[in-house]
């Protein structure tokens, strides 16, 4: 308690059979922050999260909480509690036996446990449904069974392995804010795994992300978002376009790169870059501009637009996603907010029509592979 | 071509076919006719022949005198024979109903976790003994257990005395055990295989260890598999007469054993005596099970 480190891992490795589904893996997890594991499927944050909980061992490494090693305690000693992707209720309980469960197994008193329970429950807006058994609730009311049942223990750190993944989108934005109103609440550390960018970037404090058993990235949402440090979290968190090509120019934040087809490409970098060196600037479709061929005036002087033939154009309501060609064959897509309320299609693009591409180099990232 | 019939003799309305059609009722009698008869045929005329004749006197030499008496049931519940023989079948069926259940969950918790492969491999395991008669494989217990068998020469090996195995109360519940196993392992394993382990994580995560989880999460909520088995093993164990027979000698006497003698080797026989014991015995199957059906629906509630 002392640092305000709530977990940390440390250099850990897990290895099932020849299979390394978590590899050297350091993270420190600060006390009462909203931590989110983000990543596809077996990047090795579910396996993370079951090593904090307990139900899998580190092959390698040690695992703090609160600064005491925890690797040999087993899950029942650990003052941590899980909200199971399936809720994991128990269905031959009442909603008040599953809540009350952990308690019961403390040995504290009956009537403690009663209105401990009865908190509980009016915690996550409950109340009323002590009696009903799991399977005669609604998916989002076995959800807030779940969250009920652990945070009655007031664990040092609560664990969500995907909480919100059976529920569907409607549901799914309801409880993310929930979620996040109740660790602002509760005070608890949340670590939250989740492999949905939208559902981290709205709910954590900080993010890691995470690949192939690798921690790639830890930062805010904002950092995470503006300032990948790596080709992966750019693709995987949001969407842009990757220009690839040959450093031909670097200082000491920006560089300039020219792709196969002879294009230069200017942006900043976050990471040290070499001349020569092969990498990619990425650009976010929402921070580049498409303007009409004959618009050039209006850009900064220096401005260096590219000119791009549009080769798709999508309406997708609140913006319309338009893919351009840039030189020969690199596709682009730049997203147009529909600021005005029109019918007229003349006021948007059209395929095949020819306009000038381009971005602030701010706002354009040199990226390692 | 069926249904063209079908429909044309709806619409005339005429014939067994449109009868059958427009009655829902008859169409169900039609169904149930073939079970309800083997019933009534096999099941309850017996039975009702059972009912009789154990109010009936004994005839000289077998079948029965018609002269109604309720002595048959004074004479099973004073005689010590009969309450004894009542007494041995129901306790040895409760042991043999724990052993098997203790031995039969562990192993079909363990089946259950292999790998989907291993799965199919181990419960063939466990069916292979029955492709053997019954009968052959109750001698090969004899075989094991009597004063210079397979048992013995072992216990002699390691220099213990001869100890006599064979034609005790023990030999009876081994080969009981043995023949009921996989009664009491396959419903259990059914009921594993749709048993959630995760529900065993969440519940180490809520602070029960191994014992607690297993007795509050996993054990009541396989307990449909366990009464299952449990009746499966019971019933056939207490009405049991070829292995106390076998492996009992004469001196292990079930039920089953009692009956039979009853019915065909005393001289003369006593029909009404023995109807009167197997449906004492019914009674009190039946009484047994719907209490515990009773119980472990409660457990499981």
């Amino acid at each position: 308690m002392t640092d305000g480190i709530a977990v940390e891992l440390r250099d850990v490795v897990k290895r099932f059979g020849d299979v390394t589904a978590v590899d050297h893996v350091s993270m420190p997890i600060r006390d009462g922050e909203f931590f989110s594991m983000l990543g596809p499927s077996g990047c090795g944050k579910t396996t993370s999260l079951r090593m904090i909980a307990g139900f899998e061992r580190p092959t390698h490494g040690e695992i703090y909480l609160h600064n005491k090693p925890i690797s040999n305690t087993p899950p029942f000693q650990r003052n941590v509690n899980t909200v199971f992707q399936s809720y994991a209720l128990f269905p031959h309980m009442t909603v008040a036996q599953n809540v009350g469960f952990g308690l019961e197994m403390k040995k504290v008193a009956r009537d403690e446990i009663r209105r401990r329970v009865g908190e509980a429950l009016d915690m996550v807006q409950l109340s009323g449904y002590d009696d009903r058994r799991p399977r005669q609730l609604s998916g989002g009311q076995q959800q807030r069974v779940a969250l009920a049942r652990a945070l009655i223990n007031r664990p040092d750190v609560l664990l969500l392995d995907e909480p919100l993944g059976a529920l569907d989108q409607k549901l799914r934005k309801e409880m993310q804010l929930e979620l996040k109103r109740l660790q602002e609440q509760v005070g608890i550390t949340f670590i939250f795994v989740t492999h949905d960018q939208e559902e981290a970037l709205t709910m954590s404090d900080r993010i890691a992300v995470m690949n192939a058993g690798k921690v790639l990235q830890v930062g805010t949402p904002t950092e995470i978002y503006e300032r990948p440090n790596n080709r992966f979290c750019a693709d995987f968190i949001g969407e842009t376009n990757f220009i690839s090509g040959k450093v031909v120019e670097a200082d000491a934040t920006g560089a300039a790169v020219k792709t196969a087809d002879g294009l230069v490409v200017r942006g900043q970098h976050v990471r040290p870059i070499q001349l020569g060196e092969h990498v990619v600037v990425s650009i976010r479709p929402e921070k580049a501009r498409l303007l009409p061929a004959d618009d050039a005036n209006t850009l900064p002087v220096n401005a260096r637009p590219f000119p791009v033939t549009v080769e798709r154009v999508a309406y997708i309501g609140s913006d319309t996603r338009i893919e351009v060609r840039l030189g020969a064959q690199q596709a682009f897509h730049v997203w147009e907010q529909n600021a005005r309320s029109t019918l007229d299609r003349s006021e948007y693009w059209q395929q095949g029509e020819q306009g000038l591409l381009w971005w602030p180099t701010e706002n354009a990232l040199v990226l390692t592979e | 071509m069926a249904v063209d019939t079908v429909s044309s003799s709806e619409q005339r309305g005429t014939g067994l076919m449109g009868m059958l059609r427009r009655s829902a009722r008859l169409r169900l009698g039609l169904l149930i006719f073939p079970g309800l008869l083997w019933l009534v045929l096999f099941f309850a005329l017996p039975l009702l022949v059972i009912v009789l004749y154990s109010v009936l006197t004994p005839g000289p030499r077998g079948g029965v005198l018609f002269t109604f008496t309720l002595n048959n049931y004074v004479e099973l519940f004073t005689q010590d024979l009969y309450v004894n023989a009542y007494v041995r079948s129901v306790w040895i069926g409760v042991v043999t109903t724990l052993l098997c259940l203790l031995i039969s969950y562990p192993l079909a918790l363990y089946i259950v976790q292999q790998s989907p492969r291993w799965r199919s491999v181990l419960l063939f395991l466990i069916l292979i003994p029955f492709w053997t008669n019954f009968l052959v494989r109750t001698y090969a217990w004899m075989l094991i257990l009597s004063n210079n068998g397979i048992l013995n020469s072992l216990i002699q090996a390691v220099g213990l005395p001869r100890q006599t195995l064979l034609n005790t109360t023990g030999a009876v519940v081994v080969g009981l055990i043995y023949g009921e196993l996989p009664f009491m392992v396959l419903p259990i394993y059914a009921s594993l295989d749709r048993f959630d382990f995760t529900l065993m994580e969440a519940a180490a995560d809520l602070g029960a260890n191994r014992t607690r989880a297993f007795l509050r999460v996993m054990l009541p909520l396989t307990m449909p598999g366990v009464a299952a088995g449990s009746v499966l093993v019971f019933v056939p164990t207490v009405g049991q007469f070829v292995v106390s027979d076998l492996l009992g000698g004469a001196k292990v006497d079930m039920l089953g054993n009692l009956l039979q003698r009853l019915f065909t080797r005393s001289n003369p026989p006593n029909w009404p005596l023995g109807s009167a014991m197997a449906l004492v015995f019914m009674a009190v199957l039946t009484i047994g099970v719907v209490l515990y059906f009773r119980k472990t629906a409660e457990a499981e509630a």
